[in-house]
């Protein structure tokens, strides 16, 4: 076989390889799409995203706007949701608070992800001491609840954005590290891994071009049912005062500032509740859905 | 069996002494002077500094770090306050009961509303009442406690006026957190029974043991739900374990005198000793608790029990 017929043969199989990732990611798709609840919580968050996109077009008021004369207002056709008690618009609070809490969400799960995962495969792919030691650094970090690390964490670095990001994800990275490493321990000795390891292919290229690809499934459910937590985290920390602190329209922060109004002014606790809860709702039904999808096997 | 116990026993230290470490470095670089805290804003810079060296806060890092462990291991004492000068275990030993409290109300909300609904869930899969709760444990799991905990008050405390809104004196102050805590916990408990029980109806035995005639009833409760009931247990431990450490939320809306808001309010009053010494004691009793349901599993399922012997 001349080189020139090999080089085309090597062609051939990376554009079927192409094609056959295109059809499985078509094919998770097509699953996903069957999943009525998993749209559900698709369009709930796409609703989300257009939303902290959209933020300055849609809120009809500035997240700042203070007016107090129109302070405490029940909800009517100029306030959706009311005002608080320096009379700002708390729709218009609730749409930007999207972007605080979108960006919690996806940067903590981010530096979980990224550290977890990077810790995971290496303690995976080599094994041995360095296994140990990863696993054991995690053990440690689970044998504190996550929310409590957090606070800690909080507690060490001080409130803010920021901070509460860097807080939320170090306390979520023992659980992508055991799933990444999973994941490499049943890769590793796969017959694919070892020809990029007999073609020359260093460890990175193995782990991040061969490796970490083909374990995506269960990292991606993961992330997405990781990201309502984070979501759920940053506000319960904004809640009692040591996450993201006001005026930022975090809706944690905003329930918090609600409560001493509870008795006669809910509206102020009721909405930005109520649109945690139908934000952590929608990424739960996609997240579900995005396990079904990727594992049939575990559809009950 | 007792030589499984004691190597996890003996797992635990490193474990422990790990928290220990990383809880005790959080608390070192965090910035502000703790003999500045103590003495006040107002003292004078020389009482600063006899009160650094008196405590010791001058010696390196690891000195520091060891003579902490020492203290901790041979005399119990894992601090004092800054504001109150009182140990940090005894400040902690008077809050424990009410946050046990709490997580055992808690669990026991949860097990009774979570394993029946699971089970029915399962036997009559995609049946209304399946669907239904399956939609409402989603919700359970997605609502934020706290939110929830508010809700509540706003219903049963200032509209019905049924219970009372904080404190955790009698049995009636116990019930909204309770619930709260509960509820949350009840949607996890749910879905997970509900998945164990559906894995394990489809088996074979099951399938055996209603060919030969057994009671519905029967197959469900002797057959079915043993053999479903280990990932429960994990489930409700680990649970369990997370609300002994993550009750903070709770305990502050409801004014629950419990570990979590003791340290929420020490983190207020950059009281760090009470924090380090929360934390550490939380992870210590997670981790127990996390070893004792490790131990049940033995009692329910005979083939683990079997490995030990």
């Amino acid at each position: 076989m001349t080189i020139d017929s090999k080089k085309v043969d090597i062609q051939k199989e990376n554009v079927t390889e192409d094609a056959k990732k295109r059809s499985q990611w078509l094919e998770v798709w097509r699953r996903l799409k069957q999943n009525k609840s998993a749209m559900v919580g698709l369009a709930i968050i796409m609703v989300l995203i257009l939303s902290a996109l959209f933020a300055d077009i849609i809120a009809p008021f500035g997240i700042d706007d203070q007016n107090l004369m129109n302070a405490l207002q029940k909800p009517n056709s100029t306030h959706w949701f009311g005002t608080d008690n320096f009379g700002r618009d708390i729709f218009s609070r609730v749409v930007h608070g999207s972007r605080i809490s979108l960006q919690v969400g996806f940067i903590a799960v981010g530096i979980a992800m990224i550290t977890g995962g990077i810790l995971g495969a290496i303690a995976g792919y080599y094994g041995g001491r360095l296994d140990n030691f990863i696993m054991r650094m995690m053990d440690i970090l689970l044998a504190i609840p996550s929310i409590l690390l957090a606070i800690s964490i909080v507690a060490a670095l001080g409130p803010g954005l920021s901070n509460v990001m860097i807080a939320v994800g170090i306390s979520s990275i023992p659980s992508y590290s055991r799933i990444v490493r999973a994941s490499v321990l049943t890769l590793k000795d796969q017959e694919f891994v070892e020809a990029a390891r007999a073609v020359g292919a260093n460890d990175v290229r193995i782990i991040g071009r061969h490796i970490i690809p083909n374990s995506m499934a269960p990292i991606i459910v993961q992330a997405t049912l990781g990201v309502a937590g984070a979501i759920l985290s940053a506000a319960g920390l904004s809640f009692i005062g040591l996450g993201i602190q006001p005026p930022t329209p975090e809706w944690g922060a905003m329930l918090s500032s609600g409560r001493q109004f509870i008795r006669d002014y809910p509206h102020m606790t009721a909405f930005p509740g109520l649109v945690i809860m139908i934000t952590i709702f929608g990424l739960n039904l996609l997240g579900d859905g995005l396990r079904d999808a990727l594992d049939p096997r575990l559809k009950n | 069996m007792h030589k499984y116990i004691l190597r996890r026993l003996l797992m635990l230290i490193p474990v422990i002494l790990g928290v220990t470490f990383i809880i005790f470095t959080m608390m070192y670089f965090t910035p502000g002077d703790p003999a500045r805290i103590m003495l006040g804003e107002a003292a004078a810079e020389a009482d600063v500094i006899r009160l650094r060296a008196e405590l010791g806060l001058d010696d390196p890092f690891l000195v520091q770090f060891g003579r902490y462990v020492k203290d901790a291991v041979v005399h119990q004492d894992i601090g004092r306050s800054y504001t109150t000068k009182r140990p940090v275990l005894e400040l902690i030993m008077t809050r424990f009961p009410s946050t046990l409290n709490l997580a055992a109300l808690g669990i026991m909300v949860a097990v009774i509303i979570g394993i029946p609904t699971g089970i029915i869930s399962a036997t009559k899969q995609y049946s209304l009442f399946d669907n239904v709760a399956m939609v409402v444990a989603l919700l359970g799991v997605s609502m934020p406690n706290f939110w929830q905990g508010l809700m509540m008050i706003l219903v049963f405390s200032v509209y019905l006026g049924w219970l009372p809104s904080s404190g955790f004196n009698t049995p009636a102050h116990m019930v909204l957190p309770a619930l709260t805590i509960g509820t949350s916990t009840a949607a996890i408990i749910t879905r997970m029974t509900r998945s164990s029980m559906l894995e394990v109806i489809r088996q074979d035995y099951i399938r055996t043991a209603r060919a030969k005639g057994q009671v519905e009833s029967k197959v469900i409760n002797r057959h079915a739900l043993k053999n479903a009931l280990i990932p429960i247990i994990t489930v409700i431990g680990l649970q369990f374990g997370y609300l002994l450490g993550g009750a903070v939320l709770t305990e502050s809306i409801f004014a629950v005198p419990g570990v979590g808001r003791l340290m929420v309010d020490s983190i207020r009053s950059r009281d760090f000793p009470v924090v380090q010494g929360g934390v550490l004691f939380i992870a210590v009793t997670f981790s127990f608790v996390n070893l004792i349901v490790d131990i049940l599993y033995a009692f329910v399922d005979p083939r683990i029990r079997s490995q030990y012997k």
